[in-house]
């Protein structure tokens, strides 16, 4: 039972994991994510400032090569669930807004842990005709079992967009479902936008603290 | 609501595979203890998560658990990170690791896996020969891969319902099912508990719990960072994390896909109406078609999420194949779908 959040970080590490360049909108989207995945490590890698805990670096890395991918409104939309269609369309973008500022914290923090884990790709299993694919990886890590991290990828008219991230079989979406549908039982949508951007913004504050 | 919480309980209780009654014995207190606090506090659900009746009590735990954390073993476990070295903290590791393996190596053999037995077996093998008594994990690095297995997941593979969650005390998440199995079970056959020398015994185990806390650092630290409240966030992620564990991957997609998704898509005729309708279809078939060892488990499990009606009967086909032509009708009218999940159930 305690391992669990072991894993807990490292899938959140695993949503951290995607990321690359959009280039062509026909590009595979198990190619997109692996190119991604590369780029990213590799510039975490190489890069000192990163290593040595500037997360401000860090989170402009995320913001730029792998939030692109993301397609965030569906996934507000997702976990939002049917509290989506109770806010107005102004409540939607504050929801979608403060909920990537949320995911960009979150896979900075993700990413600051990342060591020298492997990640490996299976072949994606799909037609050409799908709209909807799941991009499976798998995580190695010594001394515990491997986890992998599936990527739900929709095809939009701006490329293959993430809409949601599994880890160890855990849903970003589903796992935040509950936390949502509580604070707008408990205080409205309004409660909700409210409750996400002072986490937020006492998240920056801490940073620049420290 | 509080016909609801009957029903998850009397899930837990039929569950249980005919002609094997509960655990008695050493650990018996605990169980009690247990049991005693379910039947309490079950009648004081809130209208929250259907898995988690218990939630007011739970709560406190997680509160209390959340205390203790941050006043005593967070700081232990900082400070042996700082003060023990990366190599030797990773020798720990392996070393339980290692040990631990061999009651996986057990469990696989209960759940009918002999090819996950024999990779175990290597392992211990390996590792114990070559890798020094465990603290070297060689096997990893020769392919055979570490696998996550305990006596909870061996009921659930067995058809065991996973029964309300729970928060234990100091130990954090769990459900009625996987508390006993843990607490009956998985301790007894620990092998750092059949070390006779009782400060020697002691002393390992309390290594082991701070070298497992120092290992979980990074990720508590992210879980903070991602939670609005990390109560229903570790809850929701422990669910599905077990149920994924107990189909090695491979769970059945009954509870979400198949009832969810059309109430997230307000417009019916939106192209998510299709996935959600092809899932349960999914649904369907893997309950038809699989051998009826797998078949049941998957109905049980899906049992407490799958509706509100207590006379559902879980191992029927024909129930399942009706429930996918169900939920795309659901698909098209969202609020059907909505009074149909269990948690609009009064």
């Amino acid at each position: 039972m305690k391992p669990f959040v072991a894993w807990v970080a490292g899938a959140v590490l695993a949503c951290c994991l995607i990321a690359g360049p959009a280039r062509a909108d026909d590009a595979a989207p198990d190619a997109q994510v692996k190119a991604v995945t590369q780029d990213v490590l590799s510039t975490i890698k190489q890069d000192k400032d990163i290593q040595g805990g500037n997360s401000k670096k860090l989170a402009e890395l995320v913001d730029a090569k792998i939030l692109p991918y993301f397609d965030f409104t569906r996934m507000t939309q997702l976990a939002l669930a049917v509290n989506w269609r109770r806010a107005t369309p102004e409540q939607q973008k504050a929801l979608t807004q403060e909920f990537r500022t949320l995911l960009v914290r979150t896979y900075s923090a993700a990413l600051s842990s990342y060591r020298d884990q492997v990640i490996e790709f299976k072949p994606l299993r799909s037609r050409p005709e799908d709209t909807e694919v799941t991009v499976r990886s798998e995580v190695k890590q010594k001394g515990a079992q491997p986890v992998t991290i599936d990527y739900d990828m929709e095809k939009t008219a701006a490329g293959w967009k993430v809409f949601d991230v599994k880890v160890g079989g855990v849903s970003l979406i589903t796992t935040y479902k509950d936390d949502f549908a509580n604070q707008v039982r408990d205080s409205g949508v309004d409660g909700l936008i409210k409750t996400l951007a002072s986490k937020n913004n006492r998240q920056s504050d801490a940073r620049n603290k420290t | 609501m509080n016909n609801m919480n009957k029903h998850l309980q009397s899930q837990t209780q039929t569950a249980r595979p005919p002609g094997r009654p509960a655990r008695g014995g050493r650990g018996r207190p605990l169980a009690a203890a247990l049991t005693v606090a379910v039947l309490l506090l079950s009648g004081c659900a809130t209208n929250g998560n259907p898995r988690d009746p218990l939630e007011p009590m739970n709560r406190v735990v997680y509160k209390f658990n959340d205390g203790f954390d941050k006043a005593i073993a967070r700081p232990v476990a900082e400070g042996y990170r700082t003060a023990v070295p990366q190599i030797i903290r990773t020798g720990v590791t392996n070393f339980f690791s290692n040990l631990e393996d061999v009651w996986i190596l057990v469990n696989n053999v209960l759940q009918g896996k002999p090819k996950d037995a024999l990779d175990d077996l290597a392992r211990v093998t390996i590792n114990t020969s070559v890798g020094l008594f465990g603290v070297m994990d060689w096997a990893s690095e020769a392919g055979l891969p570490k696998h996550n297995e305990d006596f909870g997941q061996t009921l659930g593979r067995w058809g065991v319902g996973s029964g309300p969650y729970l928060v234990l005390p100091f130990f954090g998440p769990s459900d009625v099912r996987d508390a006993l199995a843990w607490g009956l079970v998985d301790t007894q056959a620990d092998l750092l508990h059949q070390v006779q020398n009782v400060p020697t015994r002691n002393e390992l185990l309390l290594l082991r719990l701070i070298n497992l806390r120092a290992n979980l650092l990074d990720a508590t630290r992210i879980v903070e960072e991602a939670a609005i409240d990390p109560y229903s966030f570790m809850r929701d992620a422990y669910l599905q994390r077990r149920q994924n564990l107990v189909y090695d991957g491979n769970p059945p997609r009954e509870k979400d896909s198949a009832a969810e998704p059309a109430p997230l898509q307000p417009v019916a005729a939106t192209p998510a109406a299709a996935p959600a309708a092809a899932t349960a279809a999914d649904v369907a078939t893997a309950a038809d078609g699989a051998p009826a060892a797998d078949a049941a488990p998957a109905a049980a499990a899906a049992q407490p999420v799958r509706s509100g009606d207590p006379q559902a009967q879980p191992a029927d086909p024909a129930k399942s194949a009706d429930a996918a032509s169900e939920s795309e009708k659901r698909a098209a009218t969202p609020t059907l779908a909505a009074s149909a999940s269990p948690r609009a159930t009064p």
